[in-house]
């Protein structure tokens, strides 16, 4: 199934909401959406919300055979998993192009970047380490799937511990969590990745894109640092032509980002590990006394207010409606949650019959029966039917 | 890979070039006669060979018809004894997907698309033999293609690979380079807007050098474009002459 593409005035009402440097959801050009990182019961799984974006991890670790050529380091394997029901543009075990562009996104940004210690995952050189695997599903669709991704996936293995392991001489024995405490991975840095989305040929851009500006962009720039403002990797995708200037101003309104998403990540990871040592509630446990379905609710958002009154006296002085029909707009409130503008205007149809208008609570039906006697009134204009008056 | 010195106290590398030589480029266009265009391109020890049919009817599902321009089919493949120990999945495997997306968004931009609509461009390139820059030798072979095929394109499509040893860019690496562990940044450019079609970098590099890096990058782009315009020109004049004008 396909994704129900944009409207051509949809389209046209977006790019033009960006050329005046305004974004729908009342953001700023440079602003991120609301994060919100939760954790698991188990170590290692992690849960993020961008936006309307959700996208969670779980990662795990097994005993294998290192590779012939890289005897005494540890692996690591990333999945992303593009589950059905995120996006009805998802179809299942369909390898897309978007799905192998994540993934091979989230390997360069983990495994190139070299960020955690992979030496300390050998157990017995050459013989037997630890292979790490993460695995990433995305649930919601919203846009901006490849920094959801690399947040979730850089928080799940800071927050992973692997079990201890004692070794004499070529024997080991992997020790389970009641006997000793399981050990965290020794991360070296955090690459998060900031996605621009270029408009207009790369004179407009905007960071963190939603899903229906991500439809209209020409082109993307992916950039993932840490934050001691080390580039881990640059991708430009989508075919957009790049000055060098555009390029590196980028990468500084990155650097900023990524300080802002690390101290995020670290309160976090901060305020769960506290939750755990003082047997506090967490992890899913401390949403479930509410009782409220938080699943679609939308923080405030500040929306522009200026000239909202004079645009639109404008708009209805330039609309020329005659005064007869306008009639009174006052909404009336009947009853909690109810509302009617208006009192019904005269119906024009010219019907015999009372006409139910529907929408209205209670209704004070101003319309007149009319009655012509003598007069044939012919109500179908079907050619079929023959007319017989019934006296 | 300790005690390989990617970048000597004399400035030079490992083959002897010096930090900002490019490899011997060389390039014959016209290489099949079945193709539409064809061309194949040896950069140092990386030998590519790219083919270009087109344009012509979509084939295969009409669903990927465009309706204002034309549509680029790209695959990039490695040949099974390219590399040192022999591939087993030439193919359908992450890399070479990406790959072909990345090529494909390249030409995308590069190539004047809204002159076909409704039809298909296909390039397709297989790497001979594998030495580093796979995927500047593609670009550069795939740019000589699409020209020997006749398809106007905004300009030269010219790519190069940079590292970053001791605080140097080091333009042009090869395989025990790239494989050093340092910083790799793919680059394609179009040399006379200096536009940039395609930006790619791995692992880790602090945020001041970028600039330094992406300068070094476009140097050597702009390098490799001469060379390709030599080759151009060339083998214009041969067709010329073989033809009897």
């Amino acid at each position: 199934m396909k994704d129900t593409p944009l409207s051509n005035c949809e389209r046209q009402f977006l790019l033009k909401t960006i050329e005046e440097r305004k974004r729908l959801d009342g953001r700023e050009t440079y602003d991120y959406r609301n994060i919100k990182i939760t954790f698991g019961v188990d170590y290692g799984f992690c849960m993020v919300d961008l936006g309307k974006t959700k996208v969670m991890s779980q990662v795990s670790c097994e005993l294998a055979t290192p590779k012939e050529t890289r005897p005494s380091e540890g692996m690591l394997f990333t999945t992303v998993e593009l589950s059905p029901m995120a996006s009805p543009a998802f179809e299942a075990n369909k390898q897309s192009e978007l799905l192998v562009k994540l993934n091979r996104q989230l390997e360069r940004c983990l495994r190139t970047s070299k960020c955690f210690d992979m030496e300390s995952l050998c157990i017995v050189s050459g013989e037997k380490v630890w292979r790490i695997n993460v695995d990433v599903h995305v649930l919601n669709h919203d846009g901006n799937l490849m920094d959801a991704v690399s947040i979730v996936a850089i928080t799940s293995l800071s927050h992973f511990r692997r079990p201890e392991v004692s070794i004499q001489g070529q024997e080991f024995t992997v020790h389970t969590a009641e006997e000793r405490d399981p050990i965290p991975l020794s991360i070296y840095h955090m690459p998060i990745s900031v996605s621009f989305a270029f408009f207009q040929q790369g004179s407009y851009l905007l960071v963190d894109p939603n899903d229906s500006e991500e439809k209209v962009m020409e082109g993307l720039l992916v950039i993932a640092m840490n934050k001691h403002r080390e580039i881990c990797f640059i991708q430009s995708s989508g075919g957009i032509m790049l000055l060098k200037k555009q390029v590196t101003r980028c990468s500084d309104i990155a650097s900023v980002k990524v300080l802002e998403i690390t101290e995020l990540i670290q309160k976090a990871l901060e305020k769960d590990r506290k939750a755990r040592k003082d047997d506090d509630k967490f992890s899913f446990a401390e949403s479930l006394p509410k009782e409220q379905i938080t699943a679609q609710k939308l923080k405030e958002a500040p929306l522009e207010k200026m000239d909202i009154q004079e645009t639109a006296s404008e708009i209805i002085n330039k609309a020329n409606i005659s005064p007869s029909t306008q009639g009174e707009h006052s909404p009336v409130l009947h009853a909690g949650g109810v509302g009617q503008v208006g009192e019904g205007i005269t119906s024009s149809w010219g019907l015999e019959e009372d006409i139910e208008e529907e929408g209205e609570m209670e209704e004070k039906t101003t319309v007149k029966k009319t009655k012509r006697k003598g007069d044939v009134i012919v109500i179908s204009d079907s050619e079929e039917e023959d007319i017989v008056v019934l006296n | 890979m300790a005690g390989l010195e990617l970048l000597s106290d004399q400035g030079y590398r490992l083959d002897g070039r010096k930090s900002t030589e490019l490899r011997k480029i060389q390039a014959r266009m016209g290489v099949f006669d079945q193709a539409d265009g064809s061309a194949y391109l040896e950069q140092g020890r990386t030998i590519a060979l790219a083919v270009v049919y087109g344009p012509h009817d979509v084939r295969g599902s009409r669903a990927k018809i465009q309706h204002d321009r034309a549509v680029i089919n790209c695959q990039y493949s490695m040949a099974t004894f390219s590399t040192a120990e022999r591939k087993r999945r030439p193919h359908g495997d992450r890399k070479s997907t990406e790959m072909s997306l990345h090529l494909k968004e390249t030409f995308e931009a590069a190539i004047l698309t809204h002159l076909y609509p409704r039809s298909q461009i296909d390039i397709y390139v297989k790497i001979l033999q594998s030495d580093g820059g796979n995927y500047s030798a593609c670009v550069n072979a795939a740019t000589l293609a699409v020209i020997d095929a006749g398809i106007p394109m905004r300009d030269y499509v010219c790519a190069c690979t940079v590292g970053f040893v001791d605080d140097t860019p080091l333009a042009d690496m090869n395989h025990a380079e790239e494989s050093g562990g340092g910083t790799n940044l793919a680059l394609a450019l179009l040399p006379r807007g200096g536009q940039i079609a395609l930006l790619q970098m791995d692992a880790r590099l602090h945020q001041d050098h970028l600039d330094t890096l992406m300068e070094a990058a476009m140097t050597a782009c702009k390098g490799v474009s001469k060379v390709l315009d030599e080759v151009v020109r060339q083998h214009l004049q041969e067709t010329v002459i073989l033809t009897g004008e």
